[in-house]
This record gives C-alpha cells, structure tokens and sequence, in this order.
C-alpha cells in the first residue's frame, strides 16, 4: 500500500528515470554523426544505462498507478529473437544504424504482436494515445518514424500502451544488433 | 624514515612541452630504457622525446627530454564500403626492446596497426666520382681521377620509416597492442576479439579470443583493454565492461575464449545506481614489472590483483569517490565515457593515475599513502616543489582545498607514464605534456 509520500517518492525516481532516457536518446543518435563511427563499448553502456532506466520507469510508474489493474506480462527485450531471422547479424554495419532500425522497427513490432501477445493486445492496447501525464513521453524525444510498408501495422512492442520506452527498447535491441 | 616519491614529489625540473590545439595527445609511452618518451596524439602524429642528462656528476641532475622526432604516424581514412571514416587518432604506442642502433614501435589508430623504424643519421658520404656534391652527373668525359667516397660528420636527422603496416584484421576498433616477451609476436584487441601478429609477417594475423556471440542482440560485454604478461609469453590478459579480467593462457588451445583464469569482484549492493555498469567498466589494465600483479582502473578507482588470487583484488584504491554522487551530471556531460590510464613506477612499489582538474594521483602501495597533484603551468616553474592539492568533498572547505563544485571536467589527466628506473613521470593533460622529476638530495 502506497502512501503520499510513496508517491511523491515513485514520482522523483520515475522523472530521474524519464530524463536519464530522455539524454541517453538524445547521446544514441547524437553518436550516429561521430567520426569514426559508432562505437561499440559506448553504444553497448548506453544500452545498458537506458535499460535500467527504463526498468525503473516501469517499475515506478506501475507503483504509483496502483490501480491499473493487473498488468499484462512485460516482454523481455534482450533474450535472443526467433522472430527476426531475416536481420542476419552480420559483419560491421552500415552507414545510419539507426535508419535502419528505424526502418526494422515496423516489421519486428508486427511479428512480435503476432506471436507472442496476441491475447493482450486489444484494440485499446494497441493504441499509441497518451494516458495522462505520467505516461506521456517526453515531448522532445525525436518524433522521427519510419515509413509503414502498406498494409503494416504498428503494434505497441510491450503491451503497455502509450509509453515512451517502446520506442527506447526498440532501440536498445537495434543499437546493438547493427554492429 | 626513507624518502619516498610520495612523501617528495620535488620537482627538479619541469618541462612544459606544449603542443597546437588541435593536437590533443591521446597516448603517451616511454621506450624500455626511459631513454626516449614517444607521444601520439589526435591528428595521428608522433613525438618523440629523448633524455639530455646534464651533468651525471652533479648531486641533483637534472634530465631534459627534447625534440627528437616528429612524423606523421595515420593519415584519416575512409572506408567506402562502410561509409565510415577512419580517425587517424593514435590510440596506442608500444615500443619494441632495442635489438640494434635504431628503434622500433609500433603505433595503431582504431584500424590499422603500423611498424616504425626510427634511426638516426650523423654521416653522409661525400666524394662521388660520377655526381658532383648537388647531385648532378659530371660530365663522364672530365672524370680524370678515381677516389673513395668518405663518409663526413653532419647534423644528426632522425629519421622515422614505416617497416611494417598490419591492416584489414580488425573489424572493430582497436583499443589496445602489447608486445610479446618473446620479441617476435604482438597482440592486438578490438571490442571483440584479439589478433595475435608476428612482427614481421603483415598479411596474416591469427585470432586467439573472440567474444562476438551468434547473435549480436545477446552482447553484454565488450573488450576494453589487453596486455602480454611481462615474462611469459604464454599469457595475456584481456579485461571488459563489465568490470572482469580473464587471463587465458596460449599454451591451452589456439583459440583462447575459455580462460584460465577470471577476475572479478562482486558488486557492492549499497553502491547500485543507473550508472553501475559504465563506472565498472575497465578503461585499462597494466601487469607489474615483475609479473606478480595488475592493476585495473575502473571510473572512480585502481585495483591491484594477485595474479593469484581471482575472487577480489588485494588493494583497491579511491582515485576521486567524491564524484560518485555526480554520476547522473557526469553522465549528462559524457564525463563518465572517459577513458583513464593508470601505470606502475619501475620497482612496482607506486601506483599512478590520473584525474580532472588536471590532476593525478600516485598510492604508494606498502604505507597505503597517497597524494594528489596538479598538472598546471602556474605550478611547473623549474625547481619549484609540487603541491599536494585536496579536494573537498563536503562540509566546510578548507583554506586551498578545492571544492567538488569547482572542479574543471574539461581539464583531464587520462594518460600518464612512469620511466621504467627513475623517479620521471610524463603527465598529458588535453593539450600538453609535463614532465617531472624527483629531486635527488
């Protein structure tokens, strides 16, 4: 049971959380104009950082909405995909990796709602409309999306609707999968 | 009790070597003998120093490191098939132990490692029968005379030449070289993996560790640094972001991914923030003299390890804990990406790193003491004593104390180095280098 200052508590954390995600997007793409390429060590910690202030957020966020009901799973985001066999890994990447995550987003999104939650992904969930202050995304996170093929969807990659770090974990996966 | 480093960083001499702006000087090594002090720097340059001993009679001599040479080490590069350009930055110099008159290093920027011979000329030969001394041909009809050629003193030159480049081997960016003790072979390591080279073989290298797994969505952890133990040729280290060192031995199979042995501290709870894994994350790793130990430098400290003992290292030193509370600002900055260096004086006795605000840190290990310098002009006039400088972490400042606050994260000291048997370390901030010496009384 969460008291007020709880709350407030959850609230500190959750904006902590926000900002760090906020500048670690902002450190991912700015790393894309560097000379040299993208680094890996710093691509991989920047990962890492964003993770764990998105599993924050999450956690924060959940603790004080105490009453959203019970929450659909939360899919893990860095165990390995078996639904993403055509973006072979291969040897050292191309020129906007994040162009091209841009571009994978969309199809990755459908096969993953298409396996994996089909159960959980209801009208209501699929949508991107913001819900309230708290889960409204950063406005200055870039707003940048690829373009849909036509007759693809975009489905929420975590089932929890409107939040920002659908976006920030699909990048955390493709950051990395471009090297 | 006996003097030590610590307890009299007296300056005898300071040489303040600066060097054009742009050039930020991003690795610093002296040669074997301490003789020479090679830099390189962003624009792909190298610089060599070499020892002037005044007067050995002297009771306090005083060395002078000059000018001794300057070559274009990497030019910038563009790889078209990646559309990705190629910093000429030098990462790291090695040199190799000297065999004849001249020597050898080798330095690499993110992809390309080359070999370099530096020797000296003092001679040159005169007396040609068929060229006149400009170097045009005589006329073959006015050659009535046969003569030797003799060789006359001139000014020295120094010159640099590439013997060897060893390219196309990585795939990621190289972060360290090491030279074997065997004086024939070198590794050198990307994010990924470790290429062991004979030196004198450029088209072929062989891979001995690689980390990349199956699928690069699973990756947790990158190579960070790689060193060839001092005495045996059979053993390198390698230590990664996640703030392990694994020691692999040669001898145990061609391909070195399973170790022998692993280092790693578990993690203290208390100290769990968002940052956790960039400060753990192992920017350098350095075996002593003797073999013994190595010393590893994460973000905020210097750990020694036991070469024995793989479960915790046997000394942890703080280099600036007050800046744990700063994580999120150093984050925001970039600050907490920077990459320290750390190195061992020659008898192993001291530890030394560097720091911001232009300032380094020497731990002396047996008396646990430790002080803190700064690298500044306004503190390197000739002769003149170093300050121990103090940082106040909170509460009540103290008269020259320095408070968290006003610390300039623009002025840091990543690379530093200790010259293998005297009291002379060489320290490079951004843009110039200092060295300094112990004041022999």
């Amino acid at each position: 049971m969460s008291t007020a200052a709880d709350m407030d508590v959850n609230m500190d954390v959750n904006m902590e959380a926000r900002r760090i995600l906020a500048v670690s997007i902002s450190k991912l793409y700015a790393s894309r104009a560097q000379r040299g390429g993208l680094r890996l060590h710093r691509s991989l910690l920047l990962s890492l950082v964003m993770r764990s202030a998105r599993d924050i957020y999450h956690s924060s966020s959940r603790d004080s909405e105490p009453h959203s009901g019970p929450s659909p799973p939360e899919e893990p985001m860095d165990t390995t995909s078996s639904v993403e066999p055509e973006r072979t890994v291969s040897e050292p990447q191309p020129t906007s990796p994040s162009a091209q995550a841009a571009t994978e987003e969309p199809e990755a999104e459908y096969e993953r709602g298409a396996s994996g939650d089909k159960e959980n992904l209801s009208p209501a969930k699929q949508s991107r409309k913001r819900r309230g202050k708290t889960s409204a995304a950063p406005d200055f996170l870039p707003s940048k999306r690829a373009r849909l093929e036509p007759g693809e969807e975009r489905y929420a990659a975590c089932c929890r609707s409107g939040h920002p770090e659908s976006l920030t974990s699909l990048s955390l996966n493709r950051v990395i999968s471009a090297f | 009790y006996p003097i030590s480093i610590i307890n009299k960083i007296n300056v005898c001499h300071s040489e303040v070597l600066s060097f054009v702006t742009a050039d930020i000087i991003s690795t610093v090594e002296f040669n074997h003998t301490g003789e020479l002090l090679a830099t390189g720097d962003k624009g792909g340059r190298v610089v060599i120093f070499q020892q002037e001993i005044e007067n050995k009679n002297l009771p306090q001599f005083r060395s002078e490191y000059n000018v001794y040479s300057t070559f274009q080490s990497h030019e910038p590069e563009f790889d078209y098939l990646k559309s990705l350009e190629i910093e000429e930055k030098i990462n790291k110099i090695r040199w190799l132990p000297q065999k004849n008159a001249a020597q050898f290093l080798l330095s690499t920027n993110d992809k390309t490692i080359k070999l370099w011979k530096i020797s000296e000329r003092d001679k040159r030969p005169e007396g040609y029968n068929l060229k006149e001394e400009d170097g045009r041909y005589k006329d073959p009809n006015s050659i009535t005379a046969l003569r030797v050629p003799v060789l006359i003193p001139m000014d020295l030159m120094v010159e640099a030449s590439p013997r060897r480049v060893f390219s196309n081997a990585h795939t990621y960016h190289i972060n360290s070289i090491s030279v074997n003790s065997d004086n024939e072979t070198y590794l050198s390591a990307d994010d990924l993996r470790i290429n062991l080279w004979n030196l004198e073989i450029t088209d072929r290298s062989f891979n001995i560790v690689d980390i990349k797994p199956t699928n690069m969505e699973e990756l947790t952890e990158v190579i960070t640094a790689a060193e060839f133990h001092p005495l045996h040729c059979n053993t390198l280290v390698y230590s990664s972001s996640k703030g392990t060192i694994r020691l692999c031995d040669m001898r145990e199979s061609a391909l070195c991914d399973k170790h022998s042995k692993l280092f790693e501290e578990p993690e203290d709870p208390s100290n769990r923030s968002f940052f956790s894994e960039i400060i753990s994350s192992i920017s350098d790793v350095k075996f002593s003299h003797n073999g013994r130990y190595m010393m590893t430098r994460d973000y905020l400290s210097v750990k020694v390890w036991d070469l024995n003992m793989e479960n915790r290292p046997v000394e942890t030193y703080q280099v600036h804990e007050y800046l744990r509370s700063k994580l999120c600002s150093l984050y925001e900055n970039d600050c907490i990406f920077d990459k320290f260096e750390c190195c061992w004086n020659g008898n192993d006795s001291v530890v030394m790193t560097g720091s911001y605000n232009n300032f380094f840190r020497m731990f002396e290990r047996s008396q646990r003491r430790d002080v803190t310098l700064e690298a500044s002009r306004e503190n390197s006039k000739p002769l003149q004593v170093l300050k121990p400088r103090k940082v106040c972490a909170g509460g009540k400042r103290k008269k020259d104390e320095i408070s968290v606050d006003s610390l300039d994260f623009n002025k840091k000291i990543l690379h530093t180095a200790w010259h293998p048997q005297e009291n002379i370390i060489a320290v490079a901030t951004t843009n110039n280098l200092y060295i300094f010496q112990d004041k022999v009384n």
